[in-house]
């Protein structure tokens, strides 16, 4: 990615926003501490942090949604105590949210007419969509349902609704993390300019070089506290990390992968038809995934990765069993729990309310998927000591930061969450394991711990199987990469002899050998890939 | 102004406050009641509540009417925490008493200790097979159960009358719609001496424990919860949904089809077309004021039997119609919902000025 960031903040006159000594005391955490930070009109702020630090509160705080316990909120000068969202978007804030705040049951022009003041005319205002995405290279049907959307596709959605309100002050909590590298670099050409138009940007991300590349300056929180600011141009990644962190950058230990390992899952000519009407039928889908090696599928969201990971996962069975073979069985009109048994773990993409159970415990949640593996039910009841300690187990091995095995699943961060879900998988010693978006949202400390257990995992002769839309990741981690393109996956390629030039080339369905595949109308798909 | 606000976490507290915090504006709107229709507030509250609590027997009588509506309500529980909406337990209660005045009517005249027992099988399965038909309809046609079972009540209440005025009538019953008075041995044994009180009753409270340890200690009842709570993770997780709807309809049918065999084999002695008397759909409420745990849905049908009784009470000695009950479950269940409001959310009082547009 090329592009330095825009000329800068007009430093003269009011900040934009202004907290000063911002505290937010849970009972059990102190997410913010003392927080104090200011925003010029046209600046794009970096907030940096592991997951845990408060980054997420502290947006939250600014955006209505909870109050301080303590501190100030100057907008423009004056003092103001944002009630609600509601109320912050009419100061002229909007928000981007990690964990997306859309309605699934309706469509996309209705979840962004909710967002508006008044009652908007649909028709006018889903014109005003396709416009709006177009011009920032977000594309999307204004008329789909979000349920049918992918992670990727509802992001669009959640960023299409924040810029048609024209806002001042932009947050954005991890907004490019399933957007394609050309999708990436449309946006930040959108948010320049809407610097340079004077909107104030708040930006939320772990990936370093994009901090970089973006950020005019940068605030790093370390357990809820300022620890440092800096100007990301004049620092190194290594050095923001160890801002972040405390500490050094580690770093993935990436061996050789075993060859002619045991074959653990074989995918012969799979394919299905989606359920859900705007999904992406997969269509005659070869692969083979061997012990001692992670296999990695590249692609943009929406391609055929969520129902290709059903058909795996056996969430949604198939009419054949042979399609689907896991450690030498036929599998395809197998159960998810039967699948289980026979070696294979999954870790979903979505972590509230698929991989763990929102209101319910992590000791409940480890009962969820690691019940019969871990011994957990005895005689048809449970065995509750077994799953406290069983969660526990994954708490201190995946260094889960939380309130203990009787927390909530929803009371800890993302990547919290994903590292117990992860832990509660790799824990239960697969023999094949397949991964969502493993660290999608989760910051750099954690993301690494998750990339370095995974490939732990396969150094102890665990087949892997990588789904992500994070090319660095794929190729920092993965020994033979393919890719998903309109629900077709092309031939894997050792990493080391691929390049993510070609990956991008591939994502559009022309990989080497590839019959010509026409074109599906498919709004909102196709189109990212020229975007 | 008041506003409500949202709570970052549900309240514990107010989730176990609330039933009381209901019951208690139940109270006060009764008094209210009883002053407007003319009568001493101060009465009616005698009559209606006190009454029914004044000496053991009275206790005995609240106790044998709070029965069925335990057995119903923790049957409905299991399925409501499974998102499965059984809202016919009064179609599966009126089965319940038809298969087992079956037996009691096919063995009439018998001795046998073994009579009773099949009696309580019957009605259990009975119950079970009125709610496999919304489970089987709703697994595999997807048909709403909500709607089947609740059809199914009015269905299974013209049975009963077909039956009653028909192949069963009792021929030595002056052409009234009953049928024959069962047999000693297919009677409830009582369990206090001088009251109706009987076996039901510890039955009852045994299926309560029963369904505390399936609800809270068991992997299918985990496995419930888990699927009414979440179900993509359910799904994730391998947990079969239409396993979920057999198991959560089932119990709740035999639950209910049990409830209704001690209603003809304990005060009734016979079946009836008044069997059903409204206790199935009285369930549903006891189960949600008893927040869908045991012990809450053994003191929600003590406080639902109450208003049966203080109604009758309130009928006899007020002369006000005995629908003075259903307005008081009414009323349970209308502030129950108001309350619950405040598990998610909080009252705040806010000074207007404090907010810059």
């Amino acid at each position: 990615m090329t592009g330095r960031p825009s000329p800068g903040p007009s430093i003269a006159g009011t900040p934009r926003l202004v907290l000063k000594g911002i505290s937010k005391v849970y009972p059990t955490v102190v997410a913010n501490d003392q927080v104090d930070l200011a925003v010029q009109p046209g600046e794009i702020r970096a907030i940096l942090g592991e997951n845990g630090a408060g980054k997420s509160t502290l947006m939250k705080i600014i955006y209505g949604v909870t109050r301080p316990s303590a501190g100030q909120v100057f907008w423009e000068g004056e003092e103001v105590q944002v009630e609600n969202p509601a109320h912050a978007r009419s100061l002229g804030i909007g928000m981007v949210f990690q964990h997306f705040s859309l309605f699934e049951t309706l469509t996309v022009v209705e979840n962004v007419a909710l967002a508006l003041p008044g009652k908007p005319a649909l028709d006018d205002l889903a014109r005003r969509i396709t416009e709006v995405s177009e011009r920032y290279g977000l594309p999307v049907d204004p008329r789909r349902h979000i349920h049918a959307l992918s992670v990727g596709e509802r992001q669009r959605v959640e960023i299409i609704r924040c810029l048609l309100q024209n806002p001042r002050l932009l947050i954005m909590d991890e907004p490019t993390s399933v957007l394609t590298p050309q999708a990436v670099r449309k946006l930040f050409e959108t948010l320049r300019q809407l610097a340079a138009e004077g909107c104030s940007i708040l930006y939320i991300s772990h990936k370093l070089d994009e901090i970089q590349e973006l950020c005019h300056s940068a605030t790093v929180l370390r357990g809820g506290k300022v620890t440092g600011e800096c100007i990301p141009a004049q620092e190194t990644p290594a050095s923001m990390a160890r801002l972040m962190i405390g500490k050094d950058l580690p770093h993935c230990e990436h061996g050789a992968a075993k060859a002619d390992g045991e074959l653990r899952l074989r995918l012969a000519g799979l394919s299905h038809a989606s359920e859900d009407p705007f999904g992406t039928d997969l269509k005659d889908i070869h692969l083979d995934v061997r012990a001692g090696e992670i296999v990695g599928i590249a692609g943009v969201s929406g391609n055929g990765q969520q129902e290709l990971l059903r058909a795996i996962s056996g969430e949604e069975t198939l009419a054949e069993r042979f399609p689907v073979q896991i450690c030498g069985v036929e599998a395809g009109r197998l159960s998810p729990g039967r699948r289980r048994k026979l070696g294979l773990a999954f870790v979903p993409e979505e972590r509230l309310g698929r991989g763990a159970v929102p209101g319910m415990s992590l000791a409940d949640n480890a009962l969820l998927t690691a019940a019969h593996n871990q011994h957990m039910v005895a005689g048809g009841f449970l065995r509750f000591e077994r799953a406290r300690d069983f969660a526990r187990r994954c708490i201190e091995a995946f260094n889960v930061k939380c309130g203990g095995p009787g927390a909530a699943a929803k009371s800890l961060s993302g990547g919290n969450l994903q590292k117990f879900i992860v832990g509660r998988e790799i824990l239960q010693a697969p023999r094949l394991l397949v991964c969502a978006q493993p660290t999608w949202g989760v910051d750099v400390g954690a993301a690494t711990f998750i990339r370095q257990s995974i490939i732990d995992l396969r150094d102890r002769g665990c087949a892997v199987l990588v789904i992500s839309e994070e090319l660095d990741e794929l190729f920092e981690i993965c020994d033979r990469i393919a890719v998903i393109a309109k629900g077709r996956l092309s031939p894997t390629h050792p990493a080391s002899e691929t390049t993510v030039e070609d990956i991008g080339v591939w994502m559009s369905g022309m990989w080497p050998g590839a019959e010509s595949i026409e074109p599906r109308p498919q709004p909102g798909r196709a189109e990212s890939l020229n975007a | 102004m008041l506003e409500l606000e949202a709570r970052a976490e549900p309240s514990r507290l107010m989730s176990l406050l609330s039933p009381l915090l209901a019951v208690t504006l139940m109270l006060a709107g009764g008094l209210l009641v009883f002053a407007a229709l003319g009568k001493d507030p101060a009465e009616g509250f005698r009559i209606f509540f006190l009454n029914p609590v004044r000496d053991l027997y009275a206790v005995s009588e609240l106790l044998l009417k709070a029965t069925p509506l335990m057995l119903c309500a923790i049957g409905l529980a299991i399925g409501f925490r499974a998102n499965v909406w059984n809202i016919g337990a009064e179609g599966q209660f009126m089965l319940g008493a038809v298969a087992a005045t079956g037996v009691a009517l096919y063995f009439d005249g018998s001795e046998s200790g073994l009579l009773l027992p099949a009696m309580i099988v019957a009605g259990a399965l009975g119950g079970a097979a009125w709610a496999a038909i919304p489970a089987l309809l709703r697994t595999r046609f997807n048909a709403n159960e909500i709607l089947v079972s609740l059809m199914l009540v009015y269905v299974a209440q013209l049975f009963v009358s077909w039956l009653v005025f028909g192949p069963w009538k009792d021929p030595d019953g002056f052409n009234f719609p009953q049928t024959r008075m069962f047999g000693e041995a297919a009677l409830m044994p009582m369990v206090l001496e001088g009251t109706r009180l009987h076996l039901g009753f510890v039955i009852a409270l045994a299926v309560l424990v029963a369904g505390y340890a399936f609800m809270n200690r068991s992997y299918a009842g985990f496995r419930m919860r888990v699927a009414g709570e979440a179900p993509d993770a359910a799904r994730y997780a391998g947990f079969s949904a239409n396993r979920m709807i057999w198991v959560g309809l089932l119990l709740g049918g035999a639950a209910a089809g049990l409830a209704g065999m001690g209603e003809v084999a304990g005060p009734m002695g016979q079946l009836t077309d008044k069997v059903g008397s409204g206790y199935g759909f009285a369930a549903i409420i006891v189960a949600f004021v008893g927040r869908l745990n045991a012990f809450g849905i053994l003191l929600a049908s003590l406080l639902m039997a109450l208003l049966y009784i203080g109604g009758e009470q309130a009928q006899q000695y007020l002369n006000l119609p005995s629908s003075i009950s259903m307005v008081f479950q009414g009323m349970l269940l209308f502030f129950l919902l108001g309350s619950d409001v405040f598990i998610h959310y909080r009252l705040r009082l806010r000074r207007r000025a404090a907010q810059v547009r």
